[in-house]
């Protein structure tokens, strides 16, 4: 099946020398929801920018549902909905007029319907004929995300759009983002709350330095990356952890209280019963048991800290 | 074609200049009142007709020329200036329009803001002097090359500009002295004969010159001389438009 983004070979160098992408490759299907996860300055923006048609790429190639953003940039483009990082918006207008501007930007007839649905959605009804320089930021946001999707695009980019907004907001967003998702749009999203990423993203890409590290299923990222741990809690301190635990890898934590085991969240050769009848026979009396599994974050960091 | 997009910067910008209506059509107005009452009225009246013309008379076809330049460049620069400053831009660049399609836009609304200005002014000087349109569609034609081809210029100088200052400077230091010096106060007959081959590489005579031949039939140069000056005017911008368009320059990174 035909990918809604292909990105290939994708290169920018600033005029400066600044090299922003280096060989970026990425697919992205249908509906899918792609969060692209990066430290700051890490090309994420740069990226959705050339998606975009807002940046030029020195290399490289962007096919949206088929279409290069470059020689069929209008059907490309068309198809491409954007809520740019920077709280850009008019200053003048009022959010009815300024979503009416958008749409027809787009080439597309007024749809008054529409425009209502969208800032009904956005809790921006009450405000549609108030000028955009009196609403206050999180509204603004609201505004840029309702501009991006006037002109009902098939594949979103939402470029930390939760960045400095209120929980609600944020509630709000991730909840537009699966009803958009059950619509069947797809929607990449960079983002640096990696609590976001794992709550409403299908697959995760982590980018660094202009490279793409890698690009994965999030289940399958977090079972692979993630490191798993058992945690046993002891009815009294130990002042060492017996040899035969300690040849299976368990240390001590919390002053002798805690045994701890680490492992990988893909190994399913750990036996854990087999590891409690060990911590019985080592004549360990134990308090409770439990596991923890590390966050994507967690991943995050981890792989950031391999790259460098 | 995306007409309905450059229906919609049309509209966007013509709403801007509903919303900033006395700085947009009142105070130019205003200004060449001014000037009518200063030059037209009290020293006027001390001066000769010039090539059988009342100087009040005379001078209308300047002072609508200089209003239009001067409003079609600011409307036209400040238009795209301001999408830049804001960073709205994205949106512009992100839609599927051409960057033709944008400056048709920018350049058709700039330019009939000017337009009407220019209307304005002519009516408010039938207030002031008796006026005689010799050849009212060829003044008409006049006008409007004028207006859309400063407005062109005026968009160009919105792109190139990176700050408030350079919009205004070369509206400013080179396009208003250029007015004032190309006739609009006086036939460059009026002036010493070396100055007169100076005054000829002052691309503003031209326009100045045809307009005011369309009012009274008298001109410094011939007209067909002035349309060809304004022609090529206009090709020069939108090859550099083109430039734009092909490059991107100061638009996209």
């Amino acid at each position: 099946m035909q990918p809604m983004l292909s990105v290939q070979g994708l290169t920018k160098t600033y005029k400066g020398g600044k090299q922003a992408l280096s060989n970026v490759n990425l697919d992205v299907a249908k509906g899918e929801i792609l969060a692209l996860l990066g430290p700051n300055g890490a090309g994420k923006t740069t990226m959705i920018s050339i998606i975009c048609g807002i940046v030029t790429a020195t290399s490289g190639k962007v096919l949206v549902d088929g279409f290069d953003n470059v020689s069929d940039y209008r059907q490309a483009r068309g198809l491409v909905g954007l809520v740019p990082q920077e709280l850009t918006t008019d200053a003048f207008e009022t959010p009815w007029d300024n979503l009416c501007f958008s749409r027809e930007l787009f080439g597309l007839k007024p749809n008054p319907a529409l425009v209502e649905q969208i800032l009904k959605d956005l809790s921006l009804w009450d405000k549609k004929d108030t000028r955009i320089m009196a609403l206050s930021g999180g509204m603004k946001r609201r505004l840029l995300i309702a501009k991006a999707l006037v002109h009902e695009p098939q594949l979103l980019f939402l470029d930390e759009p939760t960045a400095g907004v209120d929980v609600a907001l944020r509630q709000d967003m991730w909840n537009m983002v699966e009803k958009l998702r059950q619509q069947g749009v797809t929607v990449v999203l960079t983002t640096h709350y990696i609590e976001e990423a794992e709550a409403i993203a299908d697959r995760v890409g982590i980018i660094r330095g202009g490279e793409l590290l890698l690009v994965e299923d999030k289940t399958t990222l977090m079972q692979n990356m993630g490191q798993k741990q058992l945690l046993v809690d002891l009815k009294g301190p130990l002042s060492c952890v017996p040899e035969s635990l300690a040849s299976l890898g368990f240390v001590l934590a919390k002053e002798g209280l805690q045994l701890l085991l680490n492992y990988r969240g893909n190994d399913d050769t750990l036996d854990v019963g087999a590891m409690l009848s060990a911590i019985h026979e080592a004549g360990v009396e134990v308090l409770d048991i439990h596991t923890q599994q590390s966050s994507l974050e967690e991943i995050f960091i981890e792989l950031l800290q391999e790259a460098s | 074609m995306n007409w309905r997009a450059i229906w919609a910067i049309y509209k966007f910008e013509i709403a801007r200049t509903k919303r900033s209506i006395t700085q947009s059509i009142v105070s130019p107005v205003l200004s060449t009142s001014l000037y009518f009452v200063v030059f037209g009225g009290a020293i006027g009246s001390r001066i000769q007709e010039v090539d059988g013309v009342a100087y009040g008379a005379f001078i209308v076809p300047g002072l609508i020329m200089l209003s239009i330049m001067t409003q079609s460049l600011s409307n036209g620069s400040f238009g795209i200036y301001f999408p830049r400053f804001s960073g709205t831009i994205y949106e512009l660049l992100s839609a599927p329009l051409s960057f033709w399609e944008a400056t048709i836009g920018y350049v058709c609304a700039a330019a009939s803001k000017s337009l009407v200005i220019g209307l304005i002014i002519l009516a408010t000087a039938g207030f002031f002097v008796p006026l005689q349109i010799a050849h009212p569609v060829w003044m008409l034609a006049f006008l409007v090359l004028t207006c859309i081809t400063f407005s062109l210029f005026g968009f160009l100088i919105g792109i190139w500009a990176d700050g408030f200052e350079k919009l205004q400077l070369i509206p400013l230091l080179v396009v208003t002295p250029l007015v004032f010096l190309g006739g609009a106060f006086y036939s460059i007959d009026m002036l010493p004969e070396a100055w007169q081959t100076v005054t000829l590489f002052n691309p503003v005579v031209y326009l100045i010159s045809g307009f005011r031949w369309s009012f009274y039939e008298i001109s410094d140069v011939g007209v067909g001389i002035s349309l060809m000056m304004v022609m090529v005017f206009m090709t020069i911008c939108l090859a550099l438009v083109g430039y734009i368009f092909k490059t991107g320059y100061r638009l996209k990174q």
